[in-house]
């Protein structure tokens, strides 16, 4: 028997779509019902009431979660965030609610063995409910404690060796696309730079130094399946600059419809025989390709990398060998300025152990930031206040037109004065000899 | 409920402390095929919806079955995908940005027995556990936020606004009719932690009333000067106020014409609630994307200002995107997104063959880029 009636959510069980009330409601039942004697640590009905409280919000149409306080692990500025709700005596249960923000591996996979710990830790300390995902990239474990919050990071650092994630002012948790592990677009190993530079810059993840978040991504190349150009302050995206690799007789067999075209994507819909001219050479945005005798051409210093003849026939048409990623910089959600999507910097970089080089792209932009920016001041922000030439200025790179999409079109240039031969110190006297008054 | 200690010492908390240690390594978890073929994939292909293989150069296949998941989950879930896992995928599995889960199996014929087994399992309300899709021209999960589960400042729910849109798309999850993949997201506020901003359709929660201020506990539980910078368009000036019983309050007082309903006061400050059942709902967004393929990544447009909160079903906000979906289905090219369609019909069109209808709420009036929206030119469709 339910501890609270759910007539607006068991509305929601129904449908062909997984229903997390279905789930809600069983792990409901498994805590009460408790077969393995688990101590729970956090109350036994925490899910019960978790359902009772969002019952309430979709009676009233407002939330019922308070703000969070000041919690976390010590010597932490970040991994959990504090949640109260606002309906304490209605719902003990959930009365103290704290995230707990748990590191992801890279790619996210996951041996079962692994998992299954996390869920015996989180059933016994927290509400046994999660994320798997949250949006940044953490496993997020939800409901718990302030006394449980050290007790689980104790047990994770020391049995699982797995930190937390971050929250507030910090490096948020980087995440990756799945890269090269099963991806044949992939320019670069997006899991191993995810995973250096998430262990590199563990300080800056866990201790609040900065204006405000700071996300990186790894996408492994300009499909962008981890949406890096739009969300993340450094998006790395992977690409190349020599010749896509053809396999000419392959092309052939896409032609003649030996091959599915669109690795099989368009399946479900009969769009007539594939029309290479058409849907390849036709859709091309530069106009770089050609296919005629046979044969495709490709002019490779007018492609732009854009995949799509790549996505179409993958077996025929493979990323080039000379591989790296290029940085974009300043991609930010709509808060508080506007959206951002991020703005090229670094066009081209190679991937190689350890990563200096980015590494010095990435110091160099924090050290601007911190100095510069404002309370609460995304990166995309401070460079739209203060311009992309302050930006090259403190990367220390050089000016490219491949940093714009056109040039400015007001002639308002605000010359300094070492550019201008003979500095801003004059003579008016000298002037006036010439000049009458 | 005793409580247990995990050999944490409260009074000496440095002792034995463990920090910054990081994620757990990924290649720990590799299922063996993976880990073998790592960068020598050759090509891969969608077998039918939600079932591909990657073939290496090795010559090894791995076959791969996308299902999708709620992003809230419960270990009692977990441990359901283990045990697929453990059955079928000896051990290994993994998650997808967008809250899919993925089994992999290194022979063919081990893909039909997982199917069936993923078919075959359903919740006691009676939805799918792992509904089978997600690949190619079709639609894939939704990647949202928290809403009124976990957060303080939602303007709707997240869970259910997706339960009821996936419901709604479920026969483009498990199919791959459309023109080009098409990426629905979900934020429950103006905060976008989702990041729907450039999504093919974008739900976004948001509040239509200015916050009420909570004179007698703003000063005690706020930092004023916090509070007050918080706001992106200085709406937000200090003010003394006499509560009822005549005392004198250091407090706020705001510019109600000038909010944007961000909320991000009320992040700054508890006292300054926006929540409201009759001013909170969805607002529509569309034609976004993050891919470079053919035309450059675009933000979402706002193509319906609001939408009512109409629990637990939000039918007029399904029926919207259902309609949406149907009419760039039937009329856009192939490979066309759905902004890349838009544009190509012109917006004007957009709204006529969507039957949206436009209202001033969607001129663009917030600061500079708001001129490069408006039409700087004489043509135009009738």
């Amino acid at each position: 028997m339910a501890k609270h009636e759910t007539p607006l959510l068991d509305q929601l069980e129904s449908g062909p779509w997984p229903s997390f009330v279905s789930d809600l409601k069983q792990e409901a039942a498994s805590r009460a019902k408790n077969e393995k004697g688990v101590e729970f640590q956090t109350p036994v009905d925490a899910v019960e009431d978790l359902l009772g409280v969002l019952e309430l919000s979709y009676k009233h149409g407002r939330t019922h979660w308070k703000h969070g306080g000041i919690v976390g692990v010590f010597g932490y500025g970040g991994g959990v965030i504090g949640r109260y709700c606002d309906q304490p005596e209605m719902f003990p249960g959930v009365a103290h609610f704290h995230t707990m923000r748990i590191s992801q591996p890279a790619g996210k996979y996951y041996t079962t063995e692994y998992l299954k710990q996390l869920c015996d830790l989180w059933e016994f300390r927290g509400s046994g409910i999660t994320n798997m995902h949250g949006s940044t990239g953490d496993i997020i474990f939800i409901g718990t404690s302030t006394p449980q919050l050290e007790e689980i990071f104790y047990e994770l650092t020391h049995t699982f060796n797995q930190d937390l994630g971050g929250s507030g002012s910090n490096l948020r948790t980087p995440s990756d696309c799945i890269g090269s592990s099963r991806c044949e677009y992939a320019c670069y190993d997006t899991q191993a730079i995810c995973h250096e530079l998430t262990n590199e810059y563990q300080d800056e993840l866990h201790r609040p130094a900065f204006p405000y978040k700071f996300k990186f991504k790894f996408d492994g190349c300009p499909n962008c399946c981890v949406a890096s150009i739009a969300r993340s302050d450094m998006s790395f995206i992977g690409t190349w600059k020599d010749d896509i690799r053809i396999d000419q007789e392959a092309v052939k067999a896409y032609v003649a419809g030996e091959i599915p075209s669109n690795a099989g994507a368009h399946a479900g819909r009969d769009w007539g025989p594939f029309d290479i001219q058409k849907e390849v050479v036709g859709l091309c945005p530069t106009g770089c390709m050609r296919y005629e005798g046979g044969k495709l051409e490709i002019n490779t210093p007018e492609c732009t990398r854009c995949m799509h003849c790549i996505n179409v026939m993958p077996r025929a048409l493979r990323i080039g060998n000379d591989r790296g990623l290029s940085i974009l910089v300043g991609a930010k959600a709509p808060i508080l300025d506007g959206a951002q999507m991020g703005s090229l910097l670094v066009p081209f970089i190679k991937v190689e152990e350890p990563y200096d080089e980015i590494k010095a792209v990435i110091e160099s932009i924090w050290d601007w930031w911190m100095e510069e920016g404002k309370n609460r001041e995304r990166l995309g922000e401070l460079i739209k206040r203060q311009g992309f030439q302050a930006l090259l200025t403190a990367t220390g790179i050089k000016a490219v037109p491949q940093h714009v999409i056109e040039p400015r079109s007001n002639p308002y240039i605000f010359w300094k004065e070492d550019e201008v031969e003979g500095g801003w110190e004059r003579d008016v006297t000298e002037y006036r000899k010439y000049h009458q008054r | 409920m005793a409580f247990i200690s995990s050999g944490y010492n409260p009074d000496k908390p440095m002792e034995d402390r463990i920090t910054d240690i990081g994620p757990r390594k990924y290649d720990e978890f590799y299922p063996p095929v993976i880990a073998q073929n790592k960068g020598k994939w050759l090509y891969h292909e969608i077998l039918e919806p939600g079932i591909l293989v990657h073939v290496s150069e090795t010559g090894d296949e791995v076959y791969t079955i996308r299902v999708g998941g709620c992003r809230l989950m419960s270990v009692t879930h977990i441990r359901e995908l283990c045990e697929i896992a453990d059955k079928h995928c000896d051990g290994h599995l993994r998650f997808t940005t967008r809250n899919n889960i993925e089994f992999m199996v290194d022979a063919k014929d081990k893909v039909d027995p997982l199917k069936q087994d993923l078919l075959s399992r359903k919740f006691e309300g009676g939805s799918a556990k792992f509904p089978i899709g997600g690949t190619g021209a079709g639609i894939t999960n939704i990647i949202h936020t928290q809403g009124w589960i976990h957060c303080h400042t939602p303007a709707t729910d997240a869970s259910g606004t997706v339960k009821a849109t996936m419901d709604v798309l479920f026969d483009d999850f498990t199919n791959m009719r459309l023109p080009a993949h098409l990426r629905v997201s979900m934020a429950c506020c103006l905060n976008m932690c989702g990041a729907v901003h450039c999504s093919d359709i974008a739900i976004l929660g948001y509040h239509r009333k200015p916050p009420m201020l909570d004179h007698e506990y703003l000063d005690k539980m706020c930092e004023i000067p916090l509070a007050i910078a918080a706001c992106p368009t200085a709406a937000i000036k200090p003010a003394k106020v006499v509560l009822a019983d005549g005392t004198k309050v250091n407090s706020v007082a705001i510019k109600n014409e000038r909010c944007m309903f961000c909320g991000n006061c009320y992040t700054m400050c508890p006292s300054m609630p926006l929540a409201d059942d009759v001013g909170d709902g969805i607002v529509l967004m569309v034609g976004g994307k993050v891919s470079n393929r053919i035309s450059n990544p675009k933000f979402s447009k706002v193509v319906v200002a609001f939408i009512p909160n109409e629990m637990p079903r939000w039918p007029t906000m399904t029926k919207v995107i259902k309609k949406i979906v149907e009419t760039y289905a039937n009329d856009a090219n192939k490979y066309e997104r759905l902004g890349e369609w838009a544009e190509r019909i012109g917006w004007e069109k957009f709204f006529e063959k969507c039957e949206i209808e436009f209202t001033h709420h969607l001129i663009d009036d917030f600061r500079d880029p708001a001129y490069y929206t408006w039409r700087q030119t004489s043509n135009f469709k009738f």
